[in-house]
């Protein structure tokens, strides 16, 4: 936060250089819209205002069922077989890797039968955060836990001690939060009521390949 | 005090709005944050958590690190001087008139001063204090063993916890004094001391003179600084808030090994 003869504004200092970022980060206007020095706005947080101890009850309630529901789903996936006929990218998706991310860098979707099937990007992005960000930020959890330090000794040394874990559980969140935000955009961006439709009742229309494909 | 003007731009209006727009959902969370019966859902898993942990590593022992590992500052969290006529008196004259009263359900209660404190068998580790905001540091701490103090007054059957009473008062009026517990598992841990140096040193006021708990493997609000008492107990349902700690009966977690 930093005060100005006639004004208070929030500042986001990114290596050396300053942004303005009042109401978002530094200063934000509270519950009642009043101006508050805090890092990020009410909405973002639960509880809305600072308050540790309701915020790891929170915390800690729903980190199981994170976790309990995690487990479920990659049983669920490897039963089912979803993670090897669904998941895992074939010998077809590498080699055409390259053009997948020309496609997505147009905005190019995929139409007619290549619509019914994840791409290779796609693929990619669900097993790095199934099988990379999710249990690295419940691992990187654990690292803050100073009875779970115990339990072996030097563990939490090989991410560099327990700030190291912290800032990693941190940048894993927003990794989390990139991902969500990339994948709502393009729920809706390729078609949001016919995506929310087969996503609970199965039923998929499938996109039509235009003439220039 | 400065006094806030609004530019009139369109991000500020944006950064408005959006404040609005999510009051209501907001005002739900914190509603829901204030009622009685949602933190007592969350706080259902507590058991399990202690359980859990309690079960896969009852005895472990915290990692010690080496003289390299020292932090060069250990900040002083909560209270960093009673500031009480007594605890200033102690202060000038050294704690030559400092006592540790230890009672409740043992068989000998007794009262330590720091001399006899130090002429008992010690226990000297370097550990990190993980603190519930966030923070670590790493010290040295030498101190009594707390199973070495309960051996000596040997504590009743049914007896559950150990109860940590503070030389600092947390309300201008003194109604509420710092306060801590642990129960006998982590009271006869090993690495469970009463420290009365820090990194080779006399612990300093700010870091809990003349003495403090080190229970190595919980959050730092457990290990309780200024230690005046000590009292074995079967329940600290009676005790203060009822929570057990100062902390906990401000709603913060009783076992605070996560």
């Amino acid at each position: 936060m930093k005060e100005h003869a006639d004004s208070v504004i929030g500042v986001t200092r990114v290596f050396g250089r300053e942004f303005d970022t009042t109401g978002y980060l530094g200063l934000v206007y509270g519950v009642g819209g009043e101006p508050v020095a805090a890092a990020f706005p009410p909405w973002m947080m639960l509880p809305g205002a600072q308050w540790l101890a309701m915020a790891r009850a929170w915390h800690f309630f729903f980190a199981w069922v994170f976790l309990l529901n995690g487990l479920a789903f990659v049983v669920y996936a490897i039963a089912s077989h979803h993670l090897v006929r669904d998941l895992a990218p074939d010998r077809a998706d590498w080699r055409g890797l390259l053009g997948s991310i020309r496609d997505h860098l147009r905005f190019r979707h995929p139409a007619g039968a290549a619509a019914t099937r994840y791409n290779v990007l796609q693929k990619l992005a669900y097993l790095v955060v199934i099988f990379g960000l999710l249990p690295m930020a419940i691992l990187m959890g654990f690292a803050l836990s100073p009875w779970l330090n115990a339990l072996l000794a030097g563990w939490v040394d090989l991410v560099g001690g327990r700030q190291s874990a912290r800032a990693l559980h941190f940048i894993v969140a927003w990794l989390l939060v990139a991902f969500v935000a990339i994948h709502v955009f393009q729920v809706i961006v390729t078609g949001l009521w016919n995506n929310l439709r087969s996503m609970i009742t199965g039923r998929y229309r499938v996109p039509v390949e235009s003439a220039h494909d | 005090m400065t006094r806030l003007q609004r530019r009139p731009s369109r991000r500020r209006f944006l950064a408005r709005a959006t404040a609005f727009a999510s009051a209501a959902w907001l005002a739900g969370c914190d509603r829901l944050s204030r009622t009685e019966w949602l933190p007592k859902v969350l706080n259902t898993v507590e058991p399990l958590n202690e359980g859990i942990a309690k079960a896969v590593g009852r005895n472990a022992m915290a990692q010690e690190f080496t003289e390299a590992d020292l932090s060069p500052t250990f900040r002083s969290n909560g209270t960093a001087d009673p500031g009480t006529a007594e605890y200033n008196a102690w202060v000038a004259s050294g704690f030559v008139d400092y006592r540790l009263a230890v009672a409740g359900m043992v068989a000998s209660p007794r009262q330590f001063s720091l001399a006899q404190l130090r002429a008992l068998p010690a226990r000297t580790q370097i550990t990190r204090h993980d603190c519930v905001e966030g923070w670590s540091a790493i010290a040295k701490w030498k101190g009594v063993p707390l199973s070495a103090i309960l051996d000596l007054v040997q504590p009743q059957p049914g007896s559950r916890y150990v109860m940590f009473y503070c030389a600092d008062a947390m309300t201008k009026d003194g109604s509420e004094i710092y306060y801590e517990s642990i129960d006998l598992d982590d009271a006869v841990h090993p690495q469970t001391i009463l420290a009365y140096d820090m990194n080779d040193a006399a612990l300093p006021v700010p870091n809990g003179a003349p003495l403090r708990l080190r229970v190595e493997r919980q959050l730092g609000y457990k290990h309780a600084k200024y230690i005046t008492a000590i009292a074995v107990v079967d329940s600290f349902a009676g005790i203060a808030g009822g929570k057990g700690g100062y902390w906990e009966d401000h709603g913060y977690q009783w076992w605070a090994g996560i």
